[in-house]
């Protein structure tokens, strides 16, 4: 991305400053420019919007959509029977929609060509809380062999003739699968916590040896954070 | 000289099963000891009774003179020891190599750039310096095996344990593996199954069966020996 910090440490700082000037954004107008903002972004920059992404963040949040309008109290616009569209209700979801939005579409911008190993070094580097990082790093090193051991232990199953239906035997098979898969994620938790402490580990990850950051990019952080400033100080000045 | 590892009358329990019983050893400097038995014959747990990952329910564990019976004491043995384990990827946990082979370093109280000097020269030392910035979790299996020893070898161990080094291993880090463990100078205990692996290292064997550590003979004898082999054509 051009317009952010090719360093990734003031890149992980700006998107988290960004995420958190988002955040308080309570008026549906600077959620909107905020929105806007980094459509931009994706625009100046030729980038593709991460559909999928999107479309899996949405369909989360589908429910509380639904819900929110109504049961926000406010001036009714609407009446389905005992349910009121209101102003305020639909004032609150579309702006939560607005930063949701652009704060998923911000951080897939700034990270979704990262390596996740290198966003690790990146938060040990900018001094993260170590139980963070430690659970972080385990995620992105132990997600491919769980990823597998699930696959064989699903193989195995299908090699027996396993058709996973609606009844009492599925679900049993599949309580088994899921038993089976945390008993063995756990008893690798501890053999690693044991090979590190063979190892002399007393709660310090190595840190990278990193280069200090560079001041162009000390300058694209700042202007990738600047107008969001600016929206929250619209937000805070009406 | 004092012996770097002794085991007194130790008594393991597992499940209030007994998984090794009154077994004594003695490891000197140099010695290089393999352990052969069986599968489930108790292998794995006497190497883990040596750093004290299992307790012993009797008898006494001593490391370079001091008897330990507390994490504490164990831990001060443990600096000196690298324990090879048998399955690679719960050795290696930091997402890349060097990272991972400058970890112990980094906990012995090397600086971060005295801990990379030294990761690095580990690597280069087994040959292995083009793998320093690759991650840990694309690797093949024998070269996770090879950088774990890297790590080993990083804080500069007096005694190697090695849990079936060369299982799953492929011939070309088989024979590095090899190259490597030669050149190292500490004393070892090597449990293997492969008969070839341990004649050619071990200066002194002992049979695990059943729980019971019992002192054997390494001998060898000429074969006439046929293989099938496999040429491009
Ligand atoms: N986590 C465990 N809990 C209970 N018993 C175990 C556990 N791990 C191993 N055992 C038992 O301890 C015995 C020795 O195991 P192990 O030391 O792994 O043998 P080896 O390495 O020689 O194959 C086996 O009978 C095994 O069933
Ligand atoms: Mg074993």
């Amino acid at each position: 991305m051009r317009f952010a910090p090719a360093d990734l440490r003031p890149r992980l700082g700006a998107g988290g400053l960004v995420l958190v000037l988002i955040a308080p954004l309570a008026r549906p107008g600077p959620a909107l420019v905020a929105l806007a903002l980094v459509l931009a972004l994706y625009a100046l920059e030729g980038r593709a919007l991460p559909w999928r992404r999107l479309i899996h963040l949405e369909a989360f949040l589908a429910l509380l959509f639904l819900t929110l309008p109504f049961t926000v109290p406010g001036t009714a616009l609407l009446r389905l029977g005992p349910l009121a569209l209101t102003d305020a209700g639909l004032a609150r979801t579309l702006t939560l929609a607005a930063k949701v939005t652009a704060s998923v579409l911000l951080l897939s911008a700034l990270f979704a060509d990262t390596a996740p190993e290198h966003l690790g070094g990146a938060m040990r580097a900018a001094r993260l809380p170590e139980p963070l990082v430690r659970i972080f790093l385990g995620l992105v090193r132990y997600l491919a062999l769980i990823r597998a051991e699930m696959a064989r232990a699903q193989e195995a199953m299908r090699a027996r003739a396993f058709h996973p239906g609606t009844n009492r035997h599925s679900w049993r098979a599949f309580g088994w699968l899921i038993g089976r898969m945390l008993m063995r994620a756990l008893a690798r938790a501890d053999r690693v916590e044991e090979a590190m402490r063979l190892r002399s580990y007393t709660g310090r990850l190595p840190r990278p040896l990193l280069p200090p950051v560079g001041a162009a990019d000390h300058a694209r952080a700042l202007a990738l954070c600047a107008p969001f400033l600016a929206i929250l100080i619209w937000e805070l000045a009406r | 000289m004092i012996p770097l590892v002794t085991l007194t009358d130790l008594e393991i329990r597992r499940d209030g099963r007994a998984v090794i019983s009154h077994a004594a050893l003695t490891l000197r400097a140099g010695e290089k000891l393999a352990i052969v038995g069986p599968n489930g014959a108790g292998k794995t747990t006497l190497l883990r009774a040596i750093v004290g990952l299992e307790r012993a329910s009797a008898g006494r564990v001593t490391l370079f003179g001091e008897t330990c019976g507390t994490e504490a004491a164990f831990r001060k043995g443990r600096r000196r020891i690298g324990f090879l384990f048998q399955d690679s990827d719960d050795q290696l946990f930091c997402p890349s190599v060097v990272e991972d082979v400058a970890f112990g370093p980094l906990n012995l109280g090397a600086s971060e750039e005295a801990a990379r000097e030294v990761a690095l020269e580990a690597l280069a030392a087994l040959g292995l310096a083009h793998l320093a910035e690759r991650f840990t979790h694309k690797l093949s299996g024998g070269e996770k095996r090879l950088v774990c020893l890297a790590g080993l070898f990083a804080m500069r161990p007096d005694v190697l344990l090695l849990d079936e080094p060369t299982n799953g291993i492929d011939a070309e880090n088989g024979a590095r593996l090899r190259a490597a463990l030669a050149g190292f100078a500490g004393a070892m205990i090597l449990v293997s199954h492969d008969d070839g692996f341990v004649s050619e290292f071990a200066s002194r064997a002992m049979v695990l069966r059943e729980g019971v550590l019992r002192a054997a003979e390494i001998h060898s004898h000429p074969h006439f020996h046929a293989h099938p082999h496999i040429h491009p054509v």
